[in-house]
């Protein structure tokens, strides 16, 4: 299967500290990959490495075949990304906000697009409103359908769910696993919801203080880390239990 | 009144100053500048023996000038600012917008609000005033076009400094094109100034605009020396703004506070 994201030698340090240790994995095309770990481990600045928000100290990042640092453009106009800590303008409203991104991915027919992201998401009511009256569930859909304005090939998702209810939860990662089988989107996917990764996930990459700890299917790393869900291996890692490190590759 | 509780309030707000050079400045900057421009102002007038020549077009011809300095570095500062308060920075530089593309939206969007609030500032200044800014002729092309530039070149660098330092400089967008105001010497001549300050408002581009101004006024001529000062002088701050935000972008990224911008 096509690699669509290679991250080599991957190293971040902030003033001596180093929040990214020398990491390399791949994501395939149409498979979602979890990323990890506990707060601090290096998730986030992960993320905004691959994104170009953040540029790495040391290691190559290429993403559809395209090397990031020379090709950012190319490369931004194929992915994209949506996090329940980035908000949109309050003051225009939900469609504003939708066309102004279709301008900026350079979306052909926005109208058209724009209508069938604000009926899958259900803010067919809330079109018209301004972000700022919105909650916070509401504008998480509508930052998801933001995502899928470009019909993305790499989806870059920073706790996407974490504002919805159960409902709309579960339908957004139904959403996910269907784009993903009809279109072939990767997903890189970080949650706290450890259930969540479970489900989603086809692979996950455990980080912790800036190394991948273990990578592989959620059931693998289970059985490495002798945790019974990954929520039972995400404690056991973030208290430090020296036991359960037996065995892992770190 | 409960007196611990003001206490706790108060001692909240002196935090605030503790840490933060710009605010701790802010508290100065204002009654300075104000002593600097009406102390010049009035050095001027009482200094002046006679009548003065066209005190209208002096003093609301400056005003409405200066105020196309201020919009421009505002339109550019406050737009980015909007952007930093709603948190939707990552989203603009995760899509393919190039961080030049970014900026000369900015510019653009500088320069829509300057047609509104000069449209609104030119039709009161000829209606209370009967004074009509048109009658610089083709003379304020190049006068406009001048303080237009140096407004974009303070934008791009205050914009620059608030992305890489934080929230704690965005007084920076209300405030830092005031700081030119004195040199500028946008209601009296430059002569008026002390020889120190003299010497640094020859690099100001707009005090030649502004003796420009005056000498349009006073003589109906054009102030071919004094323009092409200004034009050079904003040549190469317009340069320098645009190396400065590239340089302070890529700072941004390799310290990784793109995400904490606005935080």
């Amino acid at each position: 299967m096509e690699t669509v994201v290679e991250a080599r030698g991957l190293t971040k340090e902030f003033n001596g500290f180093r929040a990214v240790d020398n990491i390399s994995f791949d994501i395939l095309r149409g498979e979602i990959v979890g990323l990890l770990g506990p707060n601090g481990a290096g998730k986030t600045t992960t993320l905004h490495m691959l994104l170009g928000l953040t540029t790495p100290t040391a290691g190559d990042i290429r993403i559809l075949g395209r090397n990031l640092e020379k090709d950012r453009e190319e490369i931004l106009s194929r992915v994209n990304f949506s996090s329940s800590y980035v908000s949109l303008p309050y003051s225009l409203t939900v469609w504003e906000n939708l066309s102004v991104f279709a301008g900026l991915y350079g979306v052909k027919r926005p109208g058209e697009k724009l209508k069938g992201l604000i009926k899958t998401f259900e803010i067919e009511d809330i079109k018209d409103s301004a972000t700022r009256k919105l909650s916070s569930g509401q504008i998480t859909r509508v930052s998801l359908a933001k995502s899928l304005l470009n019909d993305p090939e790499v989806l870059f998702l920073d706790e996407p769910t974490s504002s919805l209810d159960p409902d709309m939860a579960d339908r957004t990662r139904k959403l996910l696993k269907d784009i993903k089988e009809k279109k072939g989107l990767s997903i890189l996917y970080t949650s706290h919801n450890m259930k969540e990764m479970e489900e989603m996930c086809d692979r996950i990459i455990f980080l912790d203080r800036g190394k991948i700890l273990a990578e592989g299917r959620p059931s693998e790393v289970m059985r490495e880390f002798k945790g019974a869900s990954l929520e039972e291996v995400f404690l056991k890692i973030a208290r430090k239990e020296k036991t359960c490190f037996d065995g892992a590759d770190g | 009144m409960n007196l611990p509780r003001i206490i706790a309030c108060t001692t909240r707000y002196l935090y605030l100053y503790k840490r933060s050079l710009p605010r701790l400045m802010e508290v100065f900057y204002w009654p300075l500048l104000d002593l600097l421009v009406w102390g010049f102002v009035s050095t001027y007038l009482s200094g002046y023996k006679g009548t003065l020549p066209d005190f209208v077009s002096f003093f609301v011809g400056a005003l409405i000038l200066w105020d196309i300095l201020f919009r421009c570095q505002q339109g550019i500062s406050v737009s980015f600012l909007e952007d930093m308060w709603s948190r939707n920075l990552l989203n603009i530089f995760v899509s393919p917008l190039s961080p030049l593309e970014y900026v000369v939206s900015l510019l653009v969007i500088s320069l829509v609000k300057l047609v509104l609030a000069s449209s609104v500032m030119v039709a009161v200044a000829w209606l209370l005033y009967s004074f009509n800014i048109f009658t610089f002729g083709v003379l304020l092309v190049p006068l406009v076009a001048n303080l237009i530039i140096m407004g974009w070149s303070v934008g791009i660098i205050t914009t620059a400094i608030i992305l890489r330092y934080g929230q704690e400089t965005e007084v920076l967008a209300w405030g830092i094109a005031f700081l030119f105001q004195p040199v500028s010497a946008v209601f009296y001549p430059v002569s008026v100034l002390p020889p120190a300050i003299r010497a640094v408002a020859r690099f100001v581009p707009s005090s030649h605009v502004f003796e420009g101004m005056r000498r349009i006024i006073r003589d109906g001529t054009l102030p071919v020396e004094e323009l092409a000062w200004a034009f050079a002088l904003n040549a190469a701050y317009i340069c320098f703004a645009i190396i400065f935000f590239s340089w302070n972008f890529r700072e941004v990224k390799k310290k990784g506070l793109l995400s904490k911008v606005g935080e």
